[in-house]
């Protein structure tokens, strides 16, 4: 496409709403993927769903200035230039929410309860947030970790590092701070963020320029075309768990179940069997060549097995949900897990821990149970046929791909199995594929 | 973003405007009236099951029939169900115990206060005509203890070779004359006329044709019919205390005029929400409803424009569709025939068969199976039944959970989604197909 004739751009929009988190994606009318977002579902599906889209759109930006500064690849700081007006922007909005927050803790304050110690709490959070606000460009730095890399979990770790320091220094009770802040971010979270993107991309690329040096030398033009593009949002289609609950109407609805099996062909044309694991539902679909569904089976009132189950179990082992895939993989003799029951595994577990079992050994056991579980699934919804492509959450979690190949092996034999990095945008992307076919691009 | 944020609407009070309707509910409350008055007009109850049932030949007895399974519906509609079924978990039976029981014992355990209020009298004769199901037994038996009353084992055999040998038939004539219809006579203390029984079946059938009738009127485009959630209440009184009474015929007659007029007009199926809107779905259903949340149930169907144009489940207390009526001339062979006929006691390929006909002879889009948790007997092999039909029709199928009046396994937001996406499957290879065609 050439962008300097192209002011006004079709998109369509897919929005998967899941238990755990929101995802967009944005196809443009070549079925190419342009920008993807996700969010936490917080307790506002609606704003979780405008949230998610305006990520996808502020990612779609950026693959249209990486478009347009293709043929400038070559030119010194190029690339370096975009990773950091990324980097920049991410801390931009970042720093937007943070003020949003400050103020809206200040105005907690405000409450009857709060009359005789409002001027020293006010002192000590307007400290905290200037603190975080502080360290904010480290956590954005190049090759900085942020995981997850939701608003609330970043700005919640820190707000708590920084409140226990300052209420003792301070003298006040650290959980009146807290309090403060669990009423806030509910609020915060629940204010879609300001729609002033032109201002944002301005400071970033001020920032960017600081840290990257000046960005003159590349053609201004082509960023200016990219930045004009008017992104129109032509059909939108919203998926998810909960269905009931969409903030969508009815015409912009479809399965989730129809979308996760189109998404899975779109990413491997050869796909025959599907199996997603999200936070709170398993699926097994079974797809044809032209990704429509032939059939499914999932989980029925019980999350056992779910995403959700290894949540829980890194909460008990106080573990980061990210952490236990890697310890689990250092198992060599996984522990034979009997329930796959969350509430029975948490007894299981610290029964196991108290006769001196290894984390590593039970993590892979855990594992395993709920790959048992999900290959059920799909056996109840036909089997595995080649290829087979595993997707959502915990598609991303290596311990457990480790148990679903040994099973498919096991049970099915030699079979391609497909796991894409972005798998938790399948649901999404088949979602945005039927906007494109809704609206007869 | 051009989202819109709807809002679950208020569902309306379903009026009983037809006079088939107005009637059936007449019935209903007049049999549990005569019920709860048994003990004081010294009628004689016998409790005896639906599937099976031989509501003639009790007739000929002069008793008031109890059929538990109807009592524990009735409950589920009403939603008292579900504090039964924990009261008979409090008593020892486990959760995998078929809720039909669970209810039942539940009921008993707190005084037995039937669905009008009023409480349900002891039985004087337990009935247990054996048609297919492996819990009827074990409820018995559980029965038995508590009321120690007279209790008669009415055998079936099992249609295992998909049809009815004569050995079969004489076997239960036997049985019936030997020792099913003594006891009957002896608890009863009255003779036994089998020209009365035959003036009873003359009287089955005449129902038996108008129920066919109705039933197979969903061959029509549009369907005038929802023949699983409609089709509840048209079984009511043929599969109830009412086959073989002049009420039945009265109230399959009304029924019958009533079809008519919509298949006249071109009226699809009548529901909670008022006249079915366009129809976009047909399909056939294997398994029961589930109670406990009927019309939300019922509601994710029709407003989807999906129509249940042929049912196993409207075929669990007779089978009447390839033929079979009562026979005055041969009253002790037909009622054997109609318990070997029964759906619950067909075997696994005659209902492979049965459904795949259907599909066919009704013009559905597909099989959609829901399968009941507790219930041991009918759910095992349905995923079986499930490939098999659709690997001989073609058309998609679809499988979802809840069970019979346990309101906890009903779990609204998981089965709208299977059923959703079942829809969407069936538009999607409908595209496919004409987009190929």
């Amino acid at each position: 496409m050439d962008f300097r004739e192209s002011w006004h751009m079709k998109t369509f929009i897919g929005i998967d709403l899941g238990s755990t988190t929101a995802k967009a994606v944005l196809l443009d009318e070549n079925r190419t993927v342009i920008g993807r977002g996700i969010t936490n579902s917080r307790s506002n599906y609606g704003t979780a769903a405008r949230v998610a889209a305006g990520e996808a759109r502020i990612d779609a930006r950026f693959t249209l200035l990486r478009r347009s500064l293709a043929p400038a690849a070559g030119e010194a700081g190029a690339a370096g230039f975009l990773a950091a007006l990324e980097r920049a922007f991410r801390l931009e909005q970042f720093l937007e929410q943070l003020a949003d927050l400050e103020e809206t803790c200040l105005g907690q304050l405000k409450s009857e309860r709060f009359a005789a110690t409002a001027g020293a709490l006010s002192e000590v959070l307007k400290a905290v947030f200037q603190r975080v606000r502080e360290e904010a460009p480290e956590l954005y730095a190049p090759g900085a970790r942020r995981k997850p890399d939701f608003f609330r979990d970043i700005a919640g770790s820190r707000f708590h590092a920084h409140s226990e320091i300052a209420a003792k220094e301070a003298g006040v009770a650290l959980d009146t701070l807290l309090d403060a802040y669990d009423k806030s971010i509910v609020e915060v979270e629940n204010r879609p963020p300001s729609g002033d993107l032109s201002a944002k991309l301005k400071r970033a690329a001020a920032r960017a320029a600081e840290s990257e040096g000046d960005a003159s030398h590349l053609p201004q033009d082509r960023i200016e075309d990219a930045l004009g593009i008017e992104l129109e949002e032509t059909y939108l289609v919203g998926t998810g768990y909960g269905r009931a609950t969409l903030p969508f109407s009815k015409e912009h609805i479809r399965s989730e179940i129809l979308c996760h099996g189109l998404g899975a062909h779109m990413m491997y044309p050869r796909t025959r069997t599907v199996l997603d694991i999200g936070g709170q539902d398993t699926k097994g679909i079974q797809v044809d060549g032209n990704g429509i569904v032939e059939n499914f089976q999932m989980n029925d009132r019980c999350a056992a097995g779910c995403g959700r189950y290894l949540g829980y179990i890194a909460d008990e082992m106080n573990m980061g949900l990210h952490e236990l895939g890697p310890l689990a993989m250092k198992s060599n003799r996984p522990a034979r897990i009997n329930s796959t029951c969350t509430v029975f595994a948490g007894a299981e577990l610290r029964d196991r821990l108290s006769l001196g079992e290894k984390r590593e050994d039970i993590l892979a056991g855990l594992h395993r149970a709920i790959i048992l579980r999900a290959i059920s699934i799909v056996s109840r919804s036909g089997g595995v046929t080649n290829e087979f492509t595993f997707t959502g959450g915990v598609a991303k979690n290596d311990a457990a791909v480790r148990e679903l190949r040994k099973l498919v092996e096991e049970n099915y034999g030699g079979v391609t199995i497909n796991i894409d990095p972005d798998s938790i945008y399948t649901g999404a992307l088949g979602a945005a594929e039927f906007a494109r076919r809704a609206a007869g691009a | 973003m051009s989202t819109i944020i709807t809002h679950p609407k208020v569902a309306k009070a379903w009026v009983f405007k037809d006079a088939s309707m107005a009637k059936q509910k007449e019935m209903m409350n007049r049999h549990y009236g005569r019920l709860a008055d048994a003990p004081q007009t010294g009628e004689k109850v016998a409790s005896t099951f639906v599937p099976g049932n031989l509501n003639e030949l009790l007739m000929c007895f002069g008793f008031a029939v109890n059929l538990p399974e109807i009592n524990a519906i009735q409950n589920g509609l009403r939603k008292t169900s579900g504090n039964f079924v924990m009261e008979a978990e409090k008593i020892g039976h486990s959760e995998d115990v078929c809720t039909y029981v669970k209810s039942d014992i539940g009921m008993m355990a707190r005084g037995n206060i039937g669905p009008n209020g009023r409480r349900l009298p002891d039985p004087d004769v337990l009935l247990l005509s054996c048609t297919g199901c492996f819990t009827f037994m074990k409820w018995f038996e559980l029965l038995r203890e508590r009321y120690r009353c007279e209790t008669i084992m009415f055998h079936t055999p099992y249609m295992a070779d998909g049809k009815i040998a004569p050995d079969m038939v004489k076997y239960m004539v036997k049985q019936l004359e030997k020792d099913v219809i003594p006891k009957l006579e002896r608890v009863s203390g009255v003779k036994f006329d089998i020209d009365r029984l035959r003036e009873y079946l003359k009287k089955s059938a005449r129902a038996e044709d108008d129920l066919v009738w109705v039933l197979q009127s969903a061959k029509a485009t549009p369907s005038p019919i929802d023949a699983y959630f409609g089709g509840i209440y048209y079984i009511g009184p043929i599969f109830g205390a009412f086959r073989g009474t002049d009420d039945a015929i009265e109230y399959y007659k009304f029924l019958r005029e009533e079809i008519e007029g919509r298949l006249a007009q071109g009226k699809g199926p009548v529901t909670p929400g008022g006249d079915m809107g366009k129809e976009r779905y047909r399909l056939v259903v294997e398994g029961p409803p589930n109670y406990t949340n009927f019309r939300q149930f019922w509601k994710m169907f029709y407003e989807e424009g999906a129509v249940v144009v042929a049912s196993s489940y409207t075929k669990v207390g007779g089978t009447y569709d390839f033929g079979f009526r009562h026979n005055p001339d041969k009253p002790l062979e037909s009622l054997a025939e109609y318990c070997l006929n029964v759906y619950t006691n067909r075997s696994l390929p005659m209902r492979v068969d049965m459904l795949e006909n259907y599909i066919g002879e009704y013009e559905a889009d597909g099989l959609l199976i829901n399968s009941i948790k507790s219930c041991n007997s009918f759910s095992a092999g349905q995923l079986l039944i499930m490939r098999e039909v659709e690997r001989r029709t073609g058309k998609p199928a679809a499988f979802i959970e809840t069970d019979l009046v346990d309101p906890r396994y009903f779990s609204p937001a998981n089965v709208k989604n299977r059923l959703e996406s079942y829809f969407q499957m069936i538009e999607q290879k409908r595209a496919r197909a004409r987009a190929a065609g």
